[in-house]
C-alpha cells in the first residue's frame, strides 16, 4: 500500500535528527497557527497563492529563499562544528552517515533552494517593470513554476523527517549514488527534489525569456535595456540550455535505479564518467545562472548610487554575452584529475580563464562608475563594494585553480572550498542581499532599516574572511574536503578559527532578521511615498512603491537608456497622464498551487515506490490542466475608472515631494 | 619559543622519520603516538602558526608548499607564477575599489563630479587590454605546464622506474607490486630517486589517489585505468589520502606513503615477502569487503593476472570484460558460424581436430 514506506522511516532513534524535525515542525505550527489567528487564510489563498502577480511570486520565492537560507546555514554551522571538534582525534557528534547528508543537504539547499529562488525571485520583481511590463509573459506558468520550486525544496526538507537523504555529495557521482551502492532512499530524495523543482526553473525560463524579447516597453531597444535585464535574458537562456541537461542526467540515473538499467553503473557497460562530464554541463552554467543576475544587481547599485550612468554600458552587454557563451566551454575543468590527456586539460584551462577576461572588464567597468561619481554608502553600496573586493579574490584563486597542474594538487581540497563560497558568498549572496535591500522598497513599499543592514553587512564580510581564509590555509595543507573527522593536531585551529567565522556569519543572518522586524516595525517612518527611494535610473522608479497590481497605468515611452533618469531630466516624471485607460490583466487561478502540490506528492510516491499514488497524481494533474484549458475567464479589464482612483492616491501622496 | 618551531625548524621536523630534530623543548610534548596531545603549548603553537606564518605560507605544515618531489615542486612553482601574475592585475583592482569609492564619496564634495560621464575608449581599451595579457601569459603558461606536468608522462630519471598498482577498495588501499610479487594495504613503499609508474584502478565506486607532498592526485574508478608518475626525492613518511569523497568510511581512507632508501627498499620487500599471508583471488574478495581503519597488511605473493581482473570486473568469476568484448569483436568481424575458443572448446577457431600448435 505505501511501497517502501513504513514507520521505520522516522528516524525517532536520532536525537539530532529529530531535534531538528520537532523544531521544524514547532515552526510550521507556529505559521499555522498565526494564520488561523489573524483569519488569514482567505487572504492568504486569493491574494497569494493563487496570485499571478510577479511581484508577489518573486517576494514568495525571496521567502522561500530566506526560509532555506536558515536551514542550509544550520547544515554549514553543523559541518563547521564537527570539523572543529572532530580534527583532533576526537569523534565530534556527528556519525559520518549523518555528516555526509548534513554536507550533501547544505550544497543542494544552498545551490537550488536558496541561491536560485533568490536570483529567480529578483528577476520576478524586477524584470517586468525595468522593462515597463504589466506581467511575465505567462503569468499562470510563473505561478506554477513557483509552486514546483516550493514542493522541490519542502521534499529536500521533509527527508530530515521521513526516510533520509542522500549521502553522495551535492552533484551525487555515480556509482556511489546507484542503486549498489546508496540503496535507501536519500538518493531518490534528491533527484526527484531536483527533477520537480527543475521543471518550474526550466519553464521560468522560458517565460523570462519570452517577457523580455516581446513585452519591453515601446522605444526599449536592446541596447537600451537595464543592465539587470540583461543579465536576467543570459541567465534565462542559460537555464534553458542548461537545465534539460541536468533533467536528463538524472532522469538516466533514476532509469538505472528505478528500471535497473546500466547508464552509470559499473557493471554491463555503464560509464560513471559520462555522469560526471553531463551534470557538470549543466553545473558550471549553472553558477553563472546564479551570479549573472547578481553582476546586474551591482551594475544597478553602483550606477544609482554614484548618481552616474554605468560606464561602458556596451562593453558590460558584450561582456555578458561572452559569459554566457563560455560558460558553456569550460565544464571539464572540474575534473582535471580524471585522466583527461594535456591537450584536453590545457584547452579547458584556457578556456576557463578567458572567461577571467569578460569578467574582469565588469569589474573595471564599476569601478570607472565610481569614479568621478558621488558615492553614498547605503546598504546595497557596501554590499556591492564588498563584492568588489572579495569577488576579485575568489576570482583569482579560481582562475589559478583553472591551471591544470595547480588543480592537481589543489581538486578537491579545502581550498576548493574556499575558492567556490569566495565567489559563491562574494557574488550571488551579496548580490542577492545588495538586492534585497535595494529593491525592497519597491516590493513593499518601506525601505530597510539601515543600522542593522549595516551591522549585517559587516558580520557577514568579516564572517566570510574568518571563516573561509583559514581553509585556504587548510587546503595548502592537503587537507581534502568532506572529512568528518580528521586527527591533524595543527589543522585544528584553523578548524576553530573557521567555526568562530561562521558564528560570525550567524551574526550577519540574525542582524538581517532583526533588520527585517525593526522595519516592518517603523514601516510608518520608513514609508517610500515616492516610488524612488534611491534617486533610481531605471523604469521600475518610475512606479508607485509597492507598485499597483498592474505597473504601470500607461505604458511608459522609451527614449534613452537610463530612462527614468531621462524623464526626471526632462521634467516629465512623476506626472499623472492625461487620460487613464482600461487594463486588461490576468485573472488569479488556483492551478499553479495544486498542479504544484501534485508535482511534490508525485515526487514523493516515485521515492517511497507508491505507485498508486504517483498514478493517481499524474491523472489530477492531467485532469487540472485539462480542465484549465476549457477555462476562458481568465482575464479581465480593470476599468479605467478603477486605474484612476488608484493612481491619484499615489499621486497625492507624491504632492509634497513633486513641487520641482 | 612558540614562533621558533614554526618558523624556524627545518621543514623535515614535520615527518614523522626525522623527529630526532626536533627541539627537546618542543619533543617534550609529544605523546608516544608521536601526535601533540591537547595542551596550551600546542594551541599557542597553531596560533602562532595561523597569525604568524599562514601569511607567508612559511610554516612546513603546508604539505603542498613543501613539496618532498620534482611533481610536487613543479606544481608549487605553477601555483606561486600563477599568483603572482594574476596579483599584477588583482592588487591595483582592489587598491582602486577602496581609493574610488573612498575619494568619490558622497560627502567629499571636492572630488570632480561629471554626473553624465560614462564613456571613454581610452579606458575601454585598456580594461579590455590588460586582462587579455594577463591570460595570454597565464594561458602560455597553462599550455607548457599541463604538457611538462601531465600525470601520465613518465618521469625522466637515470633509475629504471617502479610500477606499483593502485586499487581502492572500501575504504582502504590495495597496492600490488608486479615486479617484486608482492602487495601491501594502507603502506606503500617507495625508493628514493626512483621515478614511480602508478596504475589505478577501484574496485567499487570513485577515489581519488593524493600523497600532498608528492604531488598530482588522479582518479580511481572501477573498470578503467587512470596513470600516474611521481618520484620522492627525500625519504620520509607522507600521508597518503583518498581525496574523493566515496561513502561512510572515506574519513579513514588514508595510508602512508614511505619513501626509503634502495636498501631500505630491499629489507621493505623482503619483509613482504616473508608475510604469511597471499593475495589470490578469494582473499582479495574478502579483503573487497567494505571495511574501515583496516591496518598495514603484506601478501607475500600475488595472482599475476589479479590487477587486470579488478580492472576487468571478473574477480568474481564473470568473463572478464577485455574478454568477453574481443569475443564480440570477432563474432561481429567472422560472422556467428565462426567458432570461439572457450573452456570447453580449447580448439576454438578450428575446430575439425588441429594440430594447437600450428595455430601460432
Amino acid at each position: 500500500m505505501f511501497g517502501k514506506l513504513t514507520m521505520s522511516a522516522m528516524p525517532m532513534n536520532q536525537p539530532i535528527v529529530m531535534g531538528a524535525v520537532l523544531f521544524m515542525a514547532i515552526g510550521v505550527v507556529v505559521v499555522l497557527g498565526t494564520i488561523t489567528y489573524f483569519r488569514f487564510w482567505r487572504q492568504l489563498w486569493s491574494d497569494w497563492l493563487t496570485s499571478v502577480d510577479h511581484k508577489r511570486i518573486g517576494v514568495m520565492y525571496i521567502i522561500l529563499a530566506v526560509v532555506m537560507l536558515l536551514r542550509g546555514f544550520s547544515d554549514a554551522i553543523m559541518m563547521r562544528s564537527q570539523q572543529a571538534l572532530a580534527s583532533d582525534g576526537g569523534a565530534g557528534y556527528l556519525p559520518p552517515e549523518h555528516f555526509d547528508q548534513v554536507f550533501t543537504a547544505h550544497g543542494v539547499i544552498m545551490i537550488f533552494f536558496m541561491a536560485m529562488p533568490f536570483i529567480v525571485g529578483l528577476m520576478n520583481i524586477v524584470v517586468p517593470l525595468q522593462i515597463g511590463a504589466r506581467d511575465v509573459a505567462f503569468p499562470y506558468l510563473n505561478s506554477f513554476s513557483l509552486w514546483m520550486t516550493i514542493s522541490g525544496a519542502i521534499l529536500v526538507n521533509l527527508s530530515l523527517a521521513v526516510g533520509n537523504f542522500a549521502r553522495t555529495g551535492w552533484l551525487a557521482y555515480p556509482p556511489l549514488s546507484e542503486l549498489h551502492f546508496s540503496p535507501d532512499v536519500g538518493v531518490d530524495y534528491y533527484i526527484w527534489s531536483l527533477q520537480v523543482a527543475g521543471i518550474g526553473t526550466l519553464l521560468g525560463g522560458v517565460n523570462m525569456i519570452t517577457t523580455i524579447l516581446k513585452m519591453r516597453a515601446p522605444g526599449m531597444t536592446m541596447m537600451r535595456m537595464p543592465v539587470f535585464t540583461w543579465t536576467a535574458l543570459c541567465t534565462n537562456m542559460l537555464i534553458v540550455a542548461a537545465f534539460p541537461v541536468l533533467t536528463v542526467t538524472l532522469g538516466l540515473l533514476a532509469l538505472d535505479r528505478y528500471l535497473g538499467m546500466h547508464f552509470f553503473t559499473n557493471a554491463a557497460g555503464g560509464n560513471p564518467m559520462m555522469y560526471v562530464n553531463l551534470i557538470w554541463i549543466w553545473g558550471h552554467p549553472e553558477v553563472y545562472i546564479l551570479v549573472l543576475p547578481c553582476f546586474g544587481v551591482f551594475s544597478e547599485v553602483i550606477a544609482t548610487f554614484s548618481g552616474k550612468p554605468l560606464f561602458g554600458y556596451t562593453s558590460m552587454v558584450y561582456a555578458t554575452i561572452c559569459i554566457t557563451v563560455l560558460s558553456f566551454t569550460v565544464w571539464l575543468h572540474h575534473f582535471f584529475t580524471m585522466g583527461s590527456g594535456a591537450d584536453v586539460n590545457a584547452f579547458f584551462g584556457i578556456t576557463t580563464m578567458v572567461i577571467a577576461i569578460p569578467t574582469g572588464v565588469k569589474i573595471f567597468n564599476w569601478l570607472f562608475t565610481m569614479y568621478h561619481g558621488r558615492v553614498r554608502f547605503d546598504t546595497p553600496v557596501l554590499w556591492t563594494i564588498g563584492f568588489m573586493v572579495t569577488f576579485t579574490i575568489g576570482g583569482m584563486s579560481g582562475v589559478l585553480m583553472a591551471v591544470p597542474p595547480a588543480d592537481f594538487v589543489l581538486h578537491n581540497s579545502v581550498f576548493l572550498i574556499a575558492h567556490f563560497h569566495n565567489v559563491i558568498i562574494g557574488g550571488v549572496v551579496f548580490g542577492c542581499m545588495a538586492g534585497y535591500n535595494y529593491w525592497f522598497p519597491k516590493a513593499l513599499g518601506f525601505k530597510l532599516d539601515e543600522r542593522w543592514g549595516k551591522i549585517s553587512f559587516w558580520c557577514w564580510l568579516v564572517g566570510f574572511y574568518v571563516a573561509f581564509m583559514p581553509l585556504y590555509a587548510l587546503g595548502l595543507m592537503g587537507m581534502t574536503r568532506r572529512l568528518d573527522h580528521m586527527d591533524n593536531p595543527v589543522w585544528h585551529i584553523y578548524l576553530m578559527v573557521a567555526a568562530a567565522g561562521a558564528v560570525v556569519i550567524l551574526c550577519g543572518i540574525l542582524a538581517q532578521l532583526v533588520q527585517l522586524y525593526v522595519s516592518i516595525v517603523n514601516h510608518a517612518a520608513l514609508k517610500d511615498v515616492t516610488g524612488d527611494p534611491w534617486n533610481g535610473r531605471t523604469l521600475e522608479w518610475a512606479t508607485a512603491s509597492p507598485p499597483s497590481f498592474y505597473n504601470f497605468a500607461e505604458t511608459p515611452v522609451v527614449l534613452s537608456r537610463d530612462s527614468f533618469w531621462d524623464m526626471k531630466r526632462r521634467g516629465v516624471a512623476f506626472h499623472p497622464p492625461v487620460h487613464y485607460h482600461r487594463i486588461h490583466m490576468p485573472r488569479n487561478t488556483g492551478t499553479g498551487f495544486i498542479l504544484g502540490v501534485l508535482g511534490g506528492v508525485i515526487g514523493f510516491g516515485m521515492i517511497w515506490h507508491i505507485w498508486w499514488l504517483v498514478l493517481f497524481c499524474l491523472l489530477a494533474g492531467l485532469a487540472v490542466v485539462v480542465a484549465h484549458s476549457f477555462d476562458e475567464d481568465r482575464a479581465y479589464y480593470v476599468p479605467s475608472g478603477e486605474v484612476a482612483e488608484i493612481e491619484g492616491r499615489h499621486f497625492q501622496q507624491l504632492m509634497p515631494q513633486a513641487g520641482d | 619559543m612558540s614562533v621558533e618551531f614554526v618558523s624556524l625548524v627545518p621543514c623535515r621536523a614535520c615527518h614523522r622519520n626525522s623527529q630526532a630534530t626536533l627541539p627537546a623543548s618542543v619533543k617534550r610534548g609529544v605523546d608516544a603516538s608521536g601526535r601533540y596531545p591537547v595542551r596550551g603549548l600546542r594551541r599557542a603553537l597553531s596560533v602562532a602558526a595561523l597569525l604568524g606564518t599562514a601569511p607567508l605560507l612559511g610554516g612546513c605544515q603546508f604539505a603542498l608548499m613543501d613539496p618532498q618531489g620534482p611533481i610536487g615542486a613543479g606544481e608549487k612553482s605553477i601555483i606561486i607564477l600563477s599568483t603572482v601574475l594574476m596579483l599584477i592585475v588583482v592588487v591595483p583592482v582592489i587598491a582602486m575599489t577602496l581609493v574610488f569609492a573612498w575619494r568619490y564619496r558622497a560627502s567629499n564634495s571636492a572630488a570632480t563630479y561629471t554626473p553624465e560621464w560614462e564613456h571613454s575608449r581610452g579606458i575601454e581599451t585598456v580594461v579590455w587590454l590588460v586582462p587579455c595579457l594577463i591570460i595570454a601569459a597565464l594561458g602560455t603558461v597553462t599550455w607548457i605546464s599541463s604538457h611538462r606536468l601531465d600525470p601520465y608522462r613518465p618521469i625522466e630519471a637515470a633509475a629504471k622506474p617502479l610500477t606499483v598498482q593502485v586499487v581502492s577498495l572500501d575504504w582502504k588501499w590495495l597496492f600490488i607490486y608486479p615486479e617484486q610479487h608482492i602487495a601491501s594495504v594502507n603502506q606503500l613503499a617507495l625508493p628514493v630517486g626512483v621515478p614511480v609508474k602508478f596504475l589505478l584502478t577501484s574496485s567499487s565506486v570513485m577515489n581519488a589517489f593524493f600523497i600532498p607532498r608528492l604531488g598530482t592526485q588522479i582518479y580511481t574508478m572501477a573498470g578503467m585505468q587512470t596513470q600516474l608518475s611521481l618520484l620522492a626525492s627525500k625519504a620520509g613518511d607522507y600521508r597518503g589520502i583518498s581525496s574523493n569523497y566515496s561513502g561512510d568510511g572515506f574519513s579513514d581512507m588514508h595510508f602512508t606513503a614511505e619513501a626509503m632508501s634502495g636498501k631500505d627498499f630491499a629489507a621493505w620487500v623482503a619483509k613482504a615477502r616473508a608475510s604469511s599471508q597471499a593475495l589470490t583471488l578469494a582473499s582479495y574478495r574478502g579483503l573487497a569487503q567494505p571495511s574501515e581503519r583496516v591496518p598495514v597488511r603484506y601478501y607475500s605473493s600475488v595472482t599475476p593476472t589479479l590487477f587486470h581482473d579488478i580492472l576487468n570486473q571478473c574477480t568474481s568469476g564473470a568473463p572478464c570484460r577485455d574478454a568477453a568484448m574481443n569475443m564480440a569483436m570477432a563474432k561481429e568481424a567472422l560472422g556467428s558460424s565462426f567458432r570461439l575458443c572457450t573452456t570447453t572448446n580449447p580448439m576454438g577457431m578450428n575446430p575439425i581436430g588441429a594440430d594447437p600448435r600450428g595455430m601460432q
